[in-house]
């Protein structure tokens, strides 16, 4: 079977600095894969090469058989691949409901003359996205705040809504980058217990993480990157033991 | 307080705000009736196209966070358009009903080429850049003397019939003819706002990055945005040159584009009843009371034999007065008379 995302040998260089350095990974359809290494690493600018935010300087990006390399953020969202943002991007004054039903706009048809003659199609797209943005915040645990505006949510459930927005528009990749960043404890646990029954609902997750502990236990895999270079990878007990991983993360002699 | 369901997807309102809605909107419709006063209802029919205008941009502004200060560029285009094809210019004179959607279409049409170069610019380099367009549109008409007489103007444009009925200067019709656009025009905005378009608009408005990674073409989001708000322009556009039979290119100066921004301010960025009162206050002010005043003035003047009186002419204060009615706005309500929730918000925390 063809891996649902593949990278290869992809880098990107702004000016003399390469943030990512010849990287070949796979994302198998179903599973949960995790990108971890420590601060610099060029976690998120493999997130922004995948999303379209830059284009890689060299290598290619493969997501359900066609070729990403360059593609608009917003063609790449049509084309299933969804995303979440490390320092919280949510639209911070439009509801919470707003913000899912935003996500779903992708999926949706309704035209700007459907829009403003309230046609029955757009009542009924309406209705239904309505409806399943509710559901949504009632998976991740946010219906009693869907009329909030977004921004005066505790940090924690905005990013369970930024999650919610993702999925809105039925991804078959999401990629969540720090979901657990700047959360307490308890919240980390549940943002990957939500993590694990996101692939149970067969969508396919790429995660970035910091922290190597808490991906640990639901990751089927992990790569290791360190200034741009992917120093490890492998199932998570492999990588917990690999030197260099430890070195990296806690420095030499360690 | 039991709610009332309101029909054309207005959603809920309590019986009070129902009879006050409906109070206004049949002393609006009453109105030319009302007051027997020709320049009364002429006045009031002017804010007509001010409030339009005020519709329009809060489209760019108010909605999709666009900063357009050269917004009067589409309402010249609007209004030469009807004037070149319905008048003596060419001699041509094409009907005015269908001219409204084809002045709105052609309005519409520059609003995607000037917002075009737009797209990548935000905040203050968005605004200068319209800015400019704003100030070459007036200037094209002016040198384009052949087509449009430079600085004299088109004159002698064409006035509207229904079948028999001419509307001539009688400002009755007009007062009417904007009073059902602006009523279409209300049910129009209330629907997109709460659409995928609507919400599309104030994503970008709110994190554009984001709006993109959501699947949102922020190119064409954006180029509808300025060509809807175009399009009103365009219609106001063409019911302004018929009234007034005459435009120049004066008329759509810069001035003119920041007075409509001042009115949204006023009334409440990116609500539809907060910028439609903003309009009508401040068109009247312009149209109706400070030349009222200024009648008075020199009534009084004659009266007590005071030149001084006599020779005060408010309207020329114009300006002076709509920046003191800012600055008091910014000052004790920054979100605006009747802001939506969201902006007021917003304004709250940032302060």
């Amino acid at each position: 079977m063809t891996p649902l995302l593949q990278l290869d040998n992809v880098t990107k260089r702004f000016g003399g600095l390469i943030a990512v350095h010849d990287l070949s990974l796979q994302v198998e359809q179903g599973a949960i894969v995790s990108l971890i290494g420590p601060n610099g690493a060029g976690k998120s600018t493999v997130f922004n090469l995948i999303t379209g935010i830059y284009a890689p300087t060299s290598g290619s990006i493969e997501f359900n058989g066609r070729q990403l390399n360059g593609l608009r953020p917003d063609l790449v969202a049509a084309a299933g691949a969804m995303r979440t943002f490390q320092n919280i991007r949510l639209f911070a004054f439009m509801s919470v409901l707003e913000n899912v039903m935003v996500g779903r706009h992708v999926r949706m048809h309704a035209t700007a003359f459907d829009g403003a003659l309230r046609t029955p199609r757009a009542v009924r797209e309406e209705q239904a996205v309505t409806d399943r943005a509710m559901e949504l915040l009632e998976y991740v645990g946010l219906t009693q705040y869907a009329s909030e505006w977004a921004r005066n949510l505790p940090h924690g459930m905005q990013r369970r809504l930024e999650i919610a927005r993702a999925l809105a528009a039925d991804p078959t990749l999401l990629l969540l980058d720090e979901p657990a960043a700047g959360t307490n404890p308890a919240e980390k646990q549940q943002l990957m217990s939500l993590v694990e029954s996101i692939r149970a609902r067969g969508v396919t997750v790429l995660l970035i993480e910091h922290d190597m502990k808490l991906v640990m236990g639901i990751s089927d895999y992990i790569h290791v990157l360190d200034h741009g270079d992917k120093i490890s990878e492998g199932r998570p007990e492999q990588v917990r033991h690999d030197p260099r991983v430890i070195e990296a993360y806690l420095g030499k002699g360690a | 307080m039991k709610r009332v369901e309101l029909p054309l997807g207005f959603g809920t309102a309590s019986p009070m705000q129902l009879a006050a809605a409906l109070a206004g909107l049949i002393l609006l419709a009453l109105f030319p009736l009302l007051d027997r006063n020709a320049s009364h209802v002429s006045a009031v029919a002017d804010a007509g196209y001010f409030v339009l205008l005020v519709f329009g941009l809060n489209i760019v502004v108010g909605f999709a966070g666009l900063l357009d200060l050269g917004y009067a560029a589409f309402f010249a285009i609007g209004a030469y358009t009807y004037a070149m094809a319905a008048s003596t210019q060419f001699n041509l004179h094409l009907n005015f009903w269908p001219m409204i959607v084809v002045s709105a279409c052609v309005a519409a049409l520059f609003g995607v080429i000037l917002g075009f170069p737009t797209l990548r610019l935000r905040g203050d380099y968005l605004a200068i850049v319209t800015l400019g367009f704003g100030e070459i549109v007036p200037q094209v008409f002016l040198n384009l003397d052949k087509y449009t007489n430079g600085p004299n103007g088109i004159s002698n444009v064409d006035q509207p019939t229904i079948g028999a009925f001419h509307f001539g200067f009688n400002p009755t019709p007009y007062y009417y003819v904007y009073f059902v656009a602006i009523l279409v025009c209300v049910v129009l905005l209330n629907n997109l706002r709460r659409s995928r378009i609507g919400r599309a608009w104030m994503a970008i408005r709110e994190d554009e990055l984001a709006a993109r990674h959501m699947g949102i073409n922020t190119t064409t989001t954006k180029l509808l945005a300025f060509a809807m708000g175009a399009s009103f322009a365009g219609l106001a556009g063409v019911i302004y040159a018929a009234k007034l039979t005459l435009i120049s290119p004066d008329e759509f100066n810069f001035s003119v584009s920041v007075t409509i921004l001042a009115a949204i301010v006023l009334g409440g960025m990116g609500s539809l009843l907060g910028v439609f009162v903003g309009g009508v206050l401040l068109a009247l002010l312009n149209f109706l009371i400070l030349p009222q005043a200024t009648n008075w003035t020199h009534a009084l003047g004659a009266h007590l034999h005071l030149p001084a009186l006599m020779s005060l002419d408010f309207t020329n204060y114009r300006y002076m007065i709509y920046g003191a009615i800012l600055v008091l706005v910014m000052l004790f309500r920054p979100e605006g008379l009747i802001p939506t929730a969201s902006h007021r918000a917003e304004l709250r925390v940032k302060r």
